[in-house]
């Protein structure tokens, strides 16, 4: 346990709930962001109070100042999937005038769960980090983006709190758009500006503009729930999960052969076998794991299961922890055959605003299917194909796509050559990895 | 592969950078500047990596500037590191 640190104001302010009385509670152990016994219900404002205590507020410039030392000294990086260091983004929109927050639950990624799992179960925590990153940047409105799922629990967890005060944060909250893309930074900002959650030119930067032409702090959920709580309890604390390099905790969302598909919540560096085990062990054998997200890598089971789940420990395999996905891929499951159909689900999801994404995707998808089915002429075209797509967007989007092909050529390469001989090792009659049907898309 | 992005290996060279959502693959700047722009399979182009050499420099201004739909841009150069 840690005391707090010196120079966090805490708050006490009249028509906001206090501290309940008696001891404030001891910073939590494991799950920090997740309820410790689901009940199914999101937390409510008594209960979130009790259990961590107040939030940490800003009242004064020394607070402020203080405040911003923990997080840069936690070691915060954004945990929607590109692990950038949170305090430089806080720092930088400070830096600027009239800034606005956005809390990022969109989660279009559709086998991840993490974040509509926070949303539901911990809404008070999110808004806690949303409102101190707002008064950490001088911002005076936090949007908060909830996925459609979880626009309930969070639009009742902000009216719980009441109107704020003259000069205090305002909290909005908007239902995030459909769609893989929709979830991207500029995407949402395109989204809650014009009702288009397409992506816009990569520049300017949105902590240059972003919302309204304003200096623009986007952050993912989890990172805003991780913030509130280095508020309260300081960098020590958060460091004492995780690694030196690699601090905190990380929600996860484990799926595919586990026999309990679950969302949760480990210390960064914890070995992927002991993850697997939270989820309930190995329904099968496990040939590969899908790591990151869609836009994520494979990796073969034997290559990764000892590793531990960070950025450094899985960088020999090629994959990173990303947005926190875990998808197990059974061995009676054809590797190929579900990386074609998600390319072609990541193919459909282009904005189509880039050419080589819209058709350079749409090309990499065909010849992917092309190799599920056993025909392997195409792959020096394929690879061509990704040399031409990767980084050629105004977003990431072809990136991802290029990323996981890439990593199925290298994973499933026997495969190729088993289909090439004209078999193959997929005999499970459904797919592993969720994909909306076409016409949800 | 873009100019936007990675290290220049020349610190100091001005890059072209194409915005891809402006961009619908006319491709007049690979025929302007073949030196440093090339058409990937569906017509849009792909722009060098290693920046804009001085006695390219005219003819990449010439090259922006030509671009009907206006999507290129000339950017200084990052500084050595």
């Amino acid at each position: 346990m840690t005391r707090a640190p010196a120079g966090l104001a805490r708050y006490a302010r009249a028509g906001q709930p206090g501290p309940p009385p008696g001891r404030p509670p001891a910073p939590p152990a494991l799950p920090r962001l997740l309820p410790a016994a689901p009940s199914g219900q999101p937390a409510s404002l008594a209960e979130h109070l009790t259990r961590y205590g107040p939030r940490a507020a800003v009242l004064t410039e020394r607070s402020r100042v203080g405040l911003l030392r923990e997080v840069q000294e936690s070691g915060l990086t954004g945990r929607g999937g590109a692990a950038f260091p949170a305090f430089v983004k806080l720092s930088t929109v400070a830096a600027g005038r009239d800034p606005v927050v956005i809390a990022n639950g969109t989660e279009g990624e559709p086998a991840s769960a993490k974040d509509k799992v926070l949303l539901t179960s911990s809404p008070h925590l999110v808004l806690d980090g949303a409102v101190l990153a707002a008064e950490l940047t001088g911002a005076r409105q936090v949007i908060v983006v909830a996925h459609r799922d979880a626009v309930a629990a969070v639009s009742a967890a902000a009216a719980e709190r009441g109107r704020p005060g003259r000069g205090r944060v305002q909290i909005t909250v908007r239902a995030a758009a459909g769609g893989f893309v929709a979830g991207e930074a500029r995407a949402v900002v395109n989204w809650l500006s014009r009702g288009r959650p397409v992506p816009t030119a990569a520049y300017p930067r949105l902590f240059e503009r972003g919302l309204g032409g304003a200096p623009t702090l986007l952050h993912n959920v989890e990172t805003l729930a991780h913030l509130a709580l280095i508020g309260r309890y300081g960098a020590a604390w958060f460091r004492s999960a995780g690694t030196p390099a690699e601090p905190g905790s990380m929600l996860v969302t484990v799926r595919g052969a586990v026999r309990v598909p679950s969302v949760l919540e480990v210390g960064l560096g914890t070995p992927l076998q002991d993850i697997l085990e939270l989820a309930g062990g190995p329904s099968a054998p496990v040939q590969a794991l899908l790591l990151g997200g869609y836009f994520g890598s494979w990796a073969r089971a034997e290559e990764v299961i000892g590793q531990p789940f960070s950025a450094a420990g899985l960088a020999g395999a090629g994959a990173a922890p990303g947005a926190g996905l875990i998808a197990a891929l059974p061995a009676d499951a054809c590797g190929l055959a579900e990386t074609a159909r998600v390319v072609r689900y990541l193919a459909d999801s282009s904005a189509g605003q880039c050419g080589p994404c819209l058709f350079g995707l749409d090309a990499v998808a065909g010849q992917v299917e092309q190799l599920a089915r056993g025909e392997r002429d195409g792959l020096p075209l394929l690879r061509r194909w990704l040399g031409q797509v990767d980084r050629r967007g105004a977003c990431a989007h072809p990136d991802g796509a290029v990323r996981l092909v890439r990593s199925a050529l290298r994973v499933f390469a026997s495969e190729l050559d088993q289909h090439d001989q004209g078999w193959c090792r997929g005999t499970r009659p459904d797919p592993v990895l969720p994909v909306p049907s076409r016409r949800d898309r | 592969m873009t100019a936007a992005s990675g290290r220049s290996p020349h610190p100091g060279r001005p890059l072209i950078r194409v915005d891809p959502i402006a961009c619908a693959g006319r491709g007049l700047c690979a025929e302007l500047l073949p030196e440093l722009i090339t058409l990937d399979d569906w017509g849009f182009p792909m722009i060098a990596d290693r920046g804009v050499p001085p006695h390219l420099a005219a003819d990449a201004r010439a090259t922006v500037k030509a671009c009907p739909l206006l999507a290129l841009r000339l950017i200084p150069g990052p500084g050595p590191t």
